[in-house]
């Protein structure tokens, strides 16, 4: 059974094979659409983007006394284009749902960053592996706000590995 | 003439959403259980475990099942004999609020197309009205995400397109759009009327029973082949390849102009979330 943990080394994604679960314990952060637009505009992000994990979702609203709502992936083809900048200023590990463009995928390989799916839809199970959370910027977002999240054994697929291969049985596009 | 209370309708639609957020229908598990023993290979058997234990952890009503809790769609049915004192389309919608509100689900509907500002409570829903004979209050309601829907197609084919295009038509969509909408799939399909009616048409069979199958014998036969040749492409759980791309092909027809076909696809995800409440 593989595991990451952040913060990510190039290293610790060699033997990262297409296809294979792995599971997360440590921190990720969250930032799907709007977030994307925002955080590639700033000069000081929220957080250290180097090694860091940026997983794309936008929970339902947490009951009183709860961790976090659901917390299941978006589709991450509409991160694409704003995802490749992030990656150049050193986000190592990207997680969401479904393939990506050609594009993307060539930015990806070149920065030496994975990315992981988890399983779309699973959001109960997925959030109950979310251990704690803290807001940290564009509250007025709501549920695209970015969010600092503890994980534990989180579950994911690796869909690009670093050697150019692809869980998706089409290619990427 | 009987009355429905504007109380009564805006309970059940409200504890509708609530549940159906939580709950998948039994036989969509079922269903689940069998895929999962069909597939071959390790990735595509994880992610059907996933699915089968995300129900057991949203149905202890903590968290709903997926985090996009949808858009509301709903058919109503009002029978000739009911009268009401209410705008029947506010009460509807005001029980989809107090279902977000209350329920915590996900506020996921915005004002306008570009400067998208949340409604804040998930209203409007899209409420289609029939008045039909009887004294009953029929409404089908859906929690329909974006992930499934983006992916629906409408077109209009030429009569002599004839099953081969329809199918054409579907086999490109769903190939297109992979494992975007969350696959297994269930396909809902509407052939005939016009542009917006084979739409409506699409959207409705997806409220159908799993294992119900078309009265007519040659759409039978075209949702059992779209079944096997969708099953075929390889697309499988979540797009990683595998035996289940889709768990059911649904097609509702109705008249048409003579020189056209309208085909419409609406896809549905597998958090299918559909209920009918009768008052
Ligand atoms: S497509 Fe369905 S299961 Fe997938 S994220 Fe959207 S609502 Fe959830």
């Amino acid at each position: 059974m593989k595991r990451l943990t952040p913060p990510i080394s190039e290293k610790s994604l060699e033997s990262l094979q297409a296809g294979e679960k792995v599971f997360i314990t440590g921190t990720v952060y969250t930032a799907r659409d709007q977030a994307h637009i925002r955080l590639v505009d700033e000069k000081r992000p929220p957080f250290d983007l180097r090694g860091s994990i940026i997983y794309y979702v936008g929970p339902t609203p947490a009951k009183e006394g709860q961790i976090v709502g659901s917390s299941g992936p978006t589709s991450s083809y509409r991160m694409d284009e704003l995802a490749v900048p992030l990656m150049e200023r050193g986000v190592k590990v990207m997680i969401g749902k479904g393939d990506r463009s050609e594009d993307f995928h060539k930015a990806m390989l070149l920065n030496k960053s994975v990315y992981l799916i988890a399983t779309g839809g699973a959001a109960a199970l997925l959030a109950s592996k979310i251990k704690s959370r803290k807001l940290l910027a564009y509250e007025e977002l709501g549920p695209e706000a970015v969010y600092e999240l503890q994980v534990e054994d989180f579950p994911c697929f690796v869909a690009y590995d670093l050697h150019g291969n692809s869980i998706f049985r089409r290619a990427s596009g | 003439m009987r009355k429905v209370p504007a109380e009564q309708v805006k309970k059940s639609v409200k504890e509708a959403l609530i549940r159906m957020n939580h709950h998948l229908d039994d036989s969509l598990l079922t269903a689940f259980r069998k895929a999962r023993d069909k597939e071959r290979r390790e990735v595509s058997k994880s992610i059907l475990d996933d699915l089968i234990e995300n129900q057991e952890i949203a149905k202890q009503g903590v968290f709903p099942l997926c985090q996009d809790t949808g858009m509301v769609v709903m058919f109503v049915e009002i029978g000739h004999e009911l009268t009401m004192d209410y705008s029947l389309e506010d009460v509807l919608n005001q029980g989809v609020k107090e279902a977000y509100e209350e329920g915590f689900l996900r506020k996921s509907v915005v004002k306008h197309p570009f400067r998208r500002e949340n409604t804040s409570d998930n209203t409007p829903a899209i409420v289609h009205f029939k008045h039909v004979m009887g004294d009953q209050l029929r409404i089908k309601i859906a929690a329909k995400g974006a992930g499934s829907e983006n992916m629906s197609k409408v077109g209009i084919l030429k009569p002599s397109d004839g099953a081969e295009g329809v199918k054409k038509m579907v086999r490109n969509a769903i190939e297109e759009a992979g494992g975007r909408p969350c696959p297994p799939i269930i396909v809902g399909i509407g052939l005939g009327g016009n542009l917006e009616k084979s739409a409506l048409l699409a959207k409705e069979a997806l409220f159908r029973d799993l294992d119900d199958e078309s009265d007519d014998e040659d759409i039978r036969q075209l949702e059992r082949e779209l079944y096997k040749e969708i099953n075929a492409l390889d697309i499988g759980p979540m797009g990683v390849g595998g035996e289940t791309t889709c768990l059911a092909v649904k097609i509702n027809t109705y008249p048409m102009h003579i020189a056209s076909l309208p085909v419409a696809i609406n896809i549905q995800c597998h958090a299918s979330r559909h209920e009918e409440v009768i008052l």
